[in-house]
């Protein structure tokens, strides 16, 4: 009886959400970083003296000599798509609208590339190997999107 | 080195939403299978391991909710978190360490409960990348598009995997897409970000899958042929995905070919009998691949296209349908070691016939940022 | 034992403190392991696998061992992470044991974090709970905690001011620990004073809210005498993660660290804990817990650990010193913390601990505290196991 109970259950749905507020220190290096893009409008990369690798976004110690040392180096404004996608479909993560360009950017200088978006294009009209440049919000926080996206250079 | 097999195995049906069973039902169905499978009774399984995921599961300590499906209360205990051919290494170790006999490794995931786009982008960098919006499949896209113009790779070869694999899927009851569909149908499926459609990615999935590890010793006493792991090894690359060569996965050739130093092969293109590989996305079979040196770079589509990696080619790869036709994350890994299980023992729904060794791979993080690989075999 | 004796040959922390804005998440992690490897005279080059965890929801990031390979050092190596909550730092150090034993590895770096500041600690911890039956009438850790201190008290009869006498204990021992979050002594006055959180938890009578790392490396009997003089053998380990439910709980009478430590017993030929034992570091979240647990671990007889505290054995001169470091109360940068209490009982052992050093220690444990009452145990020896 108890088993033809439980066979005919239709089970509900438990609707809940995580809600945790979350306050990531940027750290000082990353802090930099920002404050460069806010301030001057400027980008920067760090460099390894022992690899001599410029790296985009900085990191306050190399990842693959694993020195301590780093110095600041200027790089970019402009870049080159190394790889990229067009999001046709709106996926949850994705603040606006669609089509949104994400793409790897190498900025000039650097060794490595950094992700963003590109826009001021038609999104068809992207390629690898095309050169951007950044086109910095007007309104500026110290956040990664104050570059609002890559544009064509 | 003491030798460890895999003696018994457990899945549940891979569908797109249980809704009348939680994690912890789940991990009891499969736990339950794999114990039968074997014969063994639980209170003779030496200690247990979870692979869970507290993002995907919605739950701090994920690996709380399913203790008493694994009838954890007498026994050691822990947990890995990430792909579940993680948790198997785990659980080899635990024996190989002398102190326990055997190990019941457990995954599950319920991708129905969760928003997968919200989860993986959770593994962006909060402080550079997050906010921009990027999730695993926009950024499993961006390696897509870097392989294809590293290897000349074309939206019909993706396609072409998506084909197989769903095809494969038909003779297996415990997928969740047995799909017999076309190359022209994957490439008429929705586009989702480019160059991915629809039938390109794996469905959001739930599904749990059970092994159980056992020592040489113990192995022997039990109902079915053991299988023996022979070889494991991972290796993460770089974090950043513009810190890496997307087009090419140097972590999976490291990990492979430390993972065949340890099985003993030194061919593995003539050794390797059936592959699983980690086919979140279609490109990605054959992306993978070339990193387990079982193709030459770029040269996977070929392979591909003239029928090599069909059940009946000359290496068959994700035979019961991949995750493109079923992808409880997390389980997932386990899945594919479980069907290189049946494969071995001679029990598959599509038998490659006199399969003796096999190859399993893996993943967690982006675009295939950490991998793990198993060599398995029946000798 | 296992296949290969196992040893820790180096260890790092960071000077732990309630908040880190100058550093993200892998540079504070980055600074354990390089003190870790300057410890042991080791590079990067020299390490051949990695375990890293932490508890997700603390800091929001998905797949801590990729996200975090800058800072650990895991780029073209093996990282693995477990997570088992509160017992994340103790599972990671077994963790490493296992895979140093096995013999597929030699030298493993072992990982513990937290940077509780960048969340709501107490907002994430409640989502440990079961969604439908616990979550909502579950305030964080602290209600469990309180029940299971009521319980003992009801049973025993000790009283807040027992409790008190633990905290007292531990900050004391904190002012010897550089690395301790809170260094300034208190009194049994100033924890009863201080603001009650859950009848009957003083404020005083919990740990903080940490933001820190620590690094551990392990290394197999081939090689651990040649990086290190006096390495810490591993002679055993042993948990349980018993219950899934608060409700299932026999508080008050912590069931995990009961079979946990009787198999330890058992299996590591220890007949009187209290006698034998040198050092114990205890994960021990609240004071209450200084009282019970000590008694599940057999070194006090039951409803006699309080006395046994009073009467001062647990100081740092007494029989049996419990948290030189300070322990949890001072400090809990919680993914860390359990690797925190191992890598504090490898400097007894190794006679590194400083100003906090008991002296002649042979035979230390360190306890890892979590999830829902679960243990984790590991033993260390100056002795190499036969």
């Amino acid at each position: 009886m108890i088993d033809q109970d439980l066979n005919n259950v239709e089970p509900l749905v438990y609707e809940s959400k995580i809600g945790v507020p979350y306050y990531w220190w940027a750290g000082d290096t990353a802090t930099r970083f920002l404050e460069a893009i806010r301030d001057k409008g400027e980008l920067w990369g760090t460099r390894c003296p022992e690899c001599g690798k410029v790296f985009v976004p900085p990191r306050k110690s190399c990842p693959r000599c694993f020195g301590q040392q780093t110095s600041w180096e200027k790089v970019g404004p402009g870049g080159t798509v190394v790889t990229y996608t067009v999001a046709r479909k709106k996926r949850e993560a994705i603040p606006e609208d669609v089509p949104v360009v994400f793409a790897l950017i190498r900025l000039d200088g650097a060794d490595t590339a950094m992700l963003h978006k590109i826009g001021g294009v038609d999104p068809d009209k992207v390629s690898t190997g095309m050169r951007v440049k950044p086109r910095f919000a007007e309104e500026r926080k110290g956040h990664i999107r104050d570059i609002e996206c890559f544009i064509p250079d | 080195m003491e030798k460890v097999a895999i003696v018994g195995v457990g899945m549940t049906k891979i569908e797109a939403n249980k809704v009348s069973e939680r994690f912890e039902d789940m991990v009891f169905e499969a736990t339950r299978k794999a114990l039968d499978d074997c014969g063994m009774d639980i209170k003779d399984v030496g200690n247990v391991i979870t692979a869970s995921n507290d993002f995907w599961d919605g739950r701090t300590i994920s690996c709380m909710a399913v203790g008493d499906a694994q009838g954890v209360r007498e026994k050691n205990a822990s947990c890995t978190e990430g792909d579940g051919t993680f948790g198997a290494f785990y659980g080899m170790t635990r024996i190989l360490s002398g102190a326990y006999p055997s190990t019941l490794v457990t995954g599950h995931s319920k991708g129905s409960e969760s928003v997968s786009s919200l989860i993986t982008n959770a593994v962006f960098d909060p402080i550079y990348e997050r906010s921009l919006g990027v999730d695993m499949v926009t950024g499993c896209a961006m390696q897509a598009r870097a392989y294809m113009e590293a290897t000349g790779a074309t939206a019909e070869d993706f396609a072409r995997v998506s084909v197989k694999n769903h095809k494969n899927a038909m003779n297996n009851p415990l997928a969740q897409l047995p799909m017999d569909i076309s190359v022209q149908d994957v490439l008429d499926s929705e586009m989702i970000a480019d160059p991915l459609h629809k039938l390109d990615c794996s469905p959001v999935s739930d599904g749990a899958c059970a092994l159980i590890l056992a020592d040489e010793a113990t192995a022997k006493k039990l109902a079915k042929k053991p299988v023996w792991l022979k070889g494991v090894s991972f290796c993460s690359d770089a974090y950043f995905l513009g810190d890496r060569d997307l087009a090419k996965s140097p972590s999976l050739e490291k990990a492979a070919q430390k993972a065949y130093a340890m099985a003993g092969i030194s061919d593995p293109g003539k050794d390797i009998d059936v592959a699983q590989v980690y086919d979140a996305f279609s490109y990605q079979e054959l992306m993978w691949l070339e990193g387990l040196g079982l193709a030459d770079y770029g040269k996977a589509k070929d392979h591909l296209a003239a029928g090599d990696f069909d059940v009946s080619g000359a290496l068959p790869v994700n035979t019961a349908g991949g995750l493109l036709s079923g992808h409880p994350v997390i389980a997932a890994g386990l899945y594919l070691m479980a069907e290189a299980v049946r494969q071995l023992r001679g029990e598959a729904d599509n038998q490659v016939e006199g399969a003796r060794t096999a190859v399993v791979q893996g993943v967690n993080g982006v675009a295939g940022q950490s991998h793990c690989v198993w060599v398995l075999s029946s000798e | 034992m296992g296949n290969k004796r196992v040893a820790i040959v180096g260890t790092g922390q960071t000077f732990h403190k309630s908040h880190r804005p100058d550093v993200n998440g892998q540079e504070l992690i980055n600074e354990a392991v390089a003190a870790a490897l300057k410890d042991a005279e080791l590079t990067m080059d020299d390490i051949d696998g990695i375990v890293i965890g932490n508890m997700d929801h603390f800091e929001g990031i998905n797949y801590v061992d990729c996200w975090s390979v800058d800072g650990s050092g895991g780029f073209m190596r093996p990282i693995i992470k477990l997570t088992t909550g509160g017992t994340t730092g103790s599972t990671l150090a077994i963790g490493g044991y296992h895979m140093v034993a096995s013999g597929m590895f030699e030298k493993v770096l072992i990982i513990g974090w937290e940077k509780n500041s960048e969340s709501d600690t107490t907002g994430a911890i409640t989502t440990a709970f079961d969604p439908i039956w616990d979550r909502l009438v579950f305030a964080g850790a602290i209600a469990g905690l309180a029940a299971e201190g009521q319980a003992y008290m009801h049973k025993y009869g000790i009283t807040d001011k027992d409790a008190a006498r633990v905290s007292v204990r531990d900050r004391r021992h904190a002012v010897n620990n550089p690395h301790a979050q809170l260094r300034k002594e208190i009194t049994v006055e100033e924890v009863l004073a201080s603001p009650m959180l859950s009848d009957p938890i003083h404020l005083l009578d919990v740990c903080p809210r940490t933001d820190g790392a620590c690094a551990v490396i392990m290394a197999s009997e081939d090689v651990a005498e040649k990086i290190c003089p006096v390495p810490d053998w591993i002679i055993g380990c042993a948990n349980r993660h018993t219950y899934n439910y608060v409700g299932d709980c026999n508080l008050g009478n912590i069931d995990s660290m009961r079979c946990a430590s009787a198999e330890l017993w058992e299996k590591t030929g220890i007949k009187e804990p209290r006698k034998e034992l040198d050092v114990i570091e205890l994960y021990q979240p609240y004071s209450f817990a200084g009282i019970l647990w000590i008694e599940a671990l057999g070194v006090a007889e039951p409803g006699k650990g309080s006395r046994y505290i009073w009467d001062g054995n647990t100081d740092m001169g007494g029989e049996l010193p419990i948290n030189p470091s300070g322990g949890v109360i001072a400090c809990n940068p919680i993914g860390a913390t359990g690797l925190i209490r191992c890598a504090e009982v490898a400097l007894q052992i190794q006679g590194k601990a400083d100003a906090r050093q008991v002296p002649d220690v042979n035979l230390g444990l360190s306890t890892g505290f979590g999830g829902c009452f679960w243990t984790d145990l590991i033993l260390h020896s100056k002795q190499k196991p036969e």
